[in-house]
């Protein structure tokens, strides 16, 4: 199939059509209202279900209810939308239900601004809402990444009965590129189970329900959770390095600074700097083991230097990977401002021996 | 070819964004990697707007570009903003409708284009937008003429068929500037 220069938002929602999602909910945000209103017009194409709900806690709990009739749905906001969304995505991790959401990141706290950042790194990958729940989390860090991990977000999200968080900044959204839709048509329909409810005419009627008032009950739940995330963290981890492999210092970042990064790492190279790039895809479960190998492959007291458009989250997984080997340095913006490839590279150059 | 980054910029609804789709819609067409990357914030009609626009035949890295290789400056502000930016040797296309002064950049590729003037008399005194996109391929040659109205072309199908004689009309009058300009700076060289 041929290459067609899209926004990230578009290209995101008919990423979705392809990956077989029918209904759509959410409440338009900047910097990702292009995703709604494009699928608000492409989803009745398919025979699918746009609707705008009243807020973002009406839009996650009709998720909840779709996921829970078995229908492949998800929705979409941007940072304070999605904090609105955390009750209900407690609600359905609790429930075990698939759903996908997207969070097209911008500047907090608070109301913030509608510019990009990273700065919801800990709410995605801690949780988020209440209870001893995780969401899968993945980062694109360009056009073509989002439109492919939102084909493995629906499939992850099943395989699991677990939401899925696509986690992108408002950069991603906004900006066009050449992408290429690697599914033809639309993805099959969820596979038969044995929890949606469908109507339970001629078998046993099926409950989903997050009460739990016996502890014991309640803490089954919690366990049959754990070994899910445990077996997602032995099963799904994803990430890409890039540049030397026995690097003087090692950057790590994620998203769009990955990206800009790499750009201060290329100038850097071509000065016969030895760097590389560690770059999570999946920030839960997170690389520890892998990024860990990269920074044992490099020299005696090199450093690590973790780049985010933020005032530093990310680096504490950084350090949990480094359990204390390494220096971890970090250098971000947030609010908005986005670190520039001269910025970032000029940071590195201090660092370096 | 060498990778080349463009900054267009100018005052919201005189088309940069739209001329920079165009310039990177063209590159694909060409079997080039392209981003395309506008500021978007709080910004309205008449606010300022600017993209970034990166083409090369390797995958682009970063496409925020602390350097660009060329600037198209629809208006002083963004003159003011970002010519010191440009990288030395590149190409500063200047809105001499609008922007009085000179650029300071003496190591650069100064074209300026009176671009209401030759839109007008392209007969689309809104297209100013390809009259400086025009005068940017005639100066660099960074992509053929033909593939760039090519690009315009498709931007105008589906209804609005009506603008594509005088849009490509626009970009050919700012083509001929561009190369004017950029066959004089080497007689002087």
């Amino acid at each position: 199939m041929s290459k067609v220069l899209m926004k990230g938002n578009e290209a995101l929602g008919e990423a979705a059509i392809r990956a077989g999602c029918v209904h759509f909910f959410g409440y338009p945000i900047t910097p990702q209202t292009e995703i709604p209103e494009y699928l608000c017009k492409r989803l009745p194409e398919v025979g699918g279900v746009f609707l705008q709900a009243e807020s973002e806690v009406a839009a996650i709990h009709m998720v909840y209810g779709a996921a829970g009739a078995g229908v492949r749905c998800m929705t979409s906001s941007s940072s304070p939308g999605i904090s609105l969304m955390a009750e209900g995505m407690s609600y359905i991790a609790a429930c075990e239900l698939p759903c996908v959401v997207i969070n097209m990141m911008r500047a907090g706290p608070g109301l913030g601004g509608i510019l990009p950042a990273q700065s919801d790194y800990f709410q995605a990958t801690r949780g988020h809402g209440h209870g001893d729940y995780q969401c899968i989390v993945l980062a694109p860090a360009s056009v073509q990444e989002a439109v492919d991990l939102m084909t493995l977000a629906f499939d992850l999200a099943e395989k699991y009965r677990n939401p899925v968080m696509v986690c992108a900044d408002g950069m991603i959204g906004q900006m066009m590129e050449p992408v290429e839709f690697r599914t033809e048509g639309r993805g099959p329909p969820m596979a038969e189970n044995d929890w949606a409810l469908t109507g339970c005419e001629g078998r046993p009627r099926r409950i989903v329900n997050s009460l739990h008032l016996a502890p014991e009950q309640n803490f089954a739940c919690n366990v049959r959770l754990k070994e899910k995330y445990d077996r997602a963290a032995r099963e799904e981890v994803r990430f890409e390095v890039y540049g030397d492999e026995r690097p003087d210092l090692l950057v790590v970042a994620f998203g769009t600074m990955a990206r800009i990064s790499k750009s201060a790492i290329d100038d850097l190279r071509r000065e016969g700097r030895r760097v590389g790039l560690f770059r999570p895809i999946t920030l839960n479960p997170w690389p520890y083991a892998r990024c860990r190998a990269a920074m044992d492959a490099m020299p005696v007291g090199a450093k690590v230097l973790d780049v985010e458009m933020s005032m530093g989250q990310m680096i504490y997984d950084v350090k949990l990977a480094a359990e204390g080997t390494r220096a971890i340095e970090f250098f971000g913006k947030a609010g908005g401002l986005v670190p520039s490839p001269d910025e970032v590279a000029e940071r590195i150059r201090a660092l370096l021996p | 070819m060498k990778a080349t980054n463009v900054l267009m910029a100018g005052f919201g609804g005189q088309g940069m964004l739209l001329a920079g789709k165009v310039l990177a819609q063209a590159a694909m067409a060409k079997g080039l990697q392209v981003s395309w990357l506008p500021s978007y914030g709080p910004e309205m009609r008449g606010g300022t707007a600017n993209v970034i626009v990166c083409i090369s035949k390797d995958p682009i890295a970063s496409p925020l570009v602390s350097r660009p290789d060329a600037l198209l400056a629809m208006n002083l502000p963004s003159l003011d903003r970002f010519e010191k930016s440009v990288v030395p040797g590149g190409t500063i296309v200047v809105n001499g409708t609008l922007i009085a002064r000179e650029s300071s950049r003496a190591d650069c590729r100064v074209v300026r284009v009176d671009t209401r003037a030759l839109a007008q008399a392209a007969g689309n005194e809104r297209a100013v937008n390809f009259v400086m996109l025009g005068a940017y391929v005639g100066a660099t040659g960074v992509l053929p003429a033909e593939t760039v109205e090519e690009a315009i072309a498709d931007e105008f199908r589906e209804g609005k068929e009506k603008h594509i004689e005088s849009n490509v009309a626009a970009f050919r009058v700012g083509l001929e500037e561009g190369r004017r300009a950029a066959f004089a700076s080497e007689v002087h060289a």
